[in-house]
């Protein structure tokens, strides 16, 4: 027996309206994560010095300013996915709730913004 | 919770009348510890904006970053990323339905959290001895 209704089986969003849209992109970011951290973490540590000369090399290479972005963009994508589950479970109040979200919203975009933005003018070679 | 007091129907019982396990400690562990990444995005992105703007401007970075509060901040962040991705990788195990048995479930739990503080000592000690070779 299910208690879901004919109309909702059809759907199969359930009662958050998107079904399980956010549980499989916080996985599949998730994933994208462990294997861009560490490449992120390995090509540090292997950069061997870390001066402002050596990352700006580093940096300018291609291939590193893609996985940057990507790396950028995903931690940005993860960490909001995360921002919002908190919020919902912990932030009473309806008004709250919304506003809260907005503001995490607003600022991870922000920082997912100058983040981008900073590496792509390294890679352009546009930088100071 | 306000609207079952209302109604007058019981609560189950609040946190604090069930004794501490690992289990929740180790979920809440992954909640705060993903607060705390979050948070440090903005050092990273500041740790970018200061590369991209220049030679000047990354040496005044560099001075934030050696400050020991910041020192504090960043060894907490590192252990705080190690056991995220550790106990991340544990969370996408279980998704597959593996490793939920009471048993497999504590051993992946300890191994999250040692594995994390031995990555974070390990990290450093690296990240120190390329500093210590740079400046040799």
């Amino acid at each position: 027996m299910s208690l879901r209704s004919p109309l909702g089986r059809v759907l199969g969003l359930g009662s958050a309206k998107d079904g399980a849209h956010h549980w499989w992109v916080q996985r599949v970011s998730s994933v994208a994560l462990t294997l861009l951290t560490l490449w992120f973490v390995a090509a540090l540590l292997a950069l061997g010095r870390l001066d402002y000369a050596a990352l700006y090399v580093w940096i300018n290479r291609p291939i590193n300013a893609s996985l940057l972005v990507l790396l950028t963009v995903t931690l940005v994508y993860h960490s909001m996915l995360g921002v919002q589950v908190v919020v919902e479970d912990y932030v009473a109040g309806k008004g709250a709730k919304v506003a809260s979200l907005l503001v995490s919203q607003f600022l991870h975009l922000a920082i997912g913004a100058v983040g981008v933005f900073s590496i792509l003018r390294i890679a352009f070679g546009s930088a100071a | 919770m306000q609207s079952s007091s209302r109604s007058g129907r019981p609560l189950s019982p609040h946190l604090q009348i069930y004794r501490w396990q690992y289990t929740m400690a180790l979920s809440i562990l992954h909640r705060i510890t993903g607060c705390a990444l979050s948070l440090g995005l903005v050092l990273f992105a500041y740790w970018l904006v200061a590369l991209a703007g220049g030679e000047q401007t990354y040496a005044q970075a560099i001075g934030v970053f050696s400050h020991p509060i910041t020192k504090i901040l960043l060894a907490g962040f590192s252990f705080a990323f190690f056991f995220h991705l550790l106990n991340g990788v544990r969370h996408l195990t279980w998704d597959t339905g593996h490793g939920l048995e009471r048993k497999s479930a504590r051993a992946s739990g300890w191994l999250a959290f040692i594995g994390a503080i031995i990555c974070t000592a390990f990290f450093w000690v690296l990240v120190f001895n390329r500093i210590a070779e740079a400046n040799a």
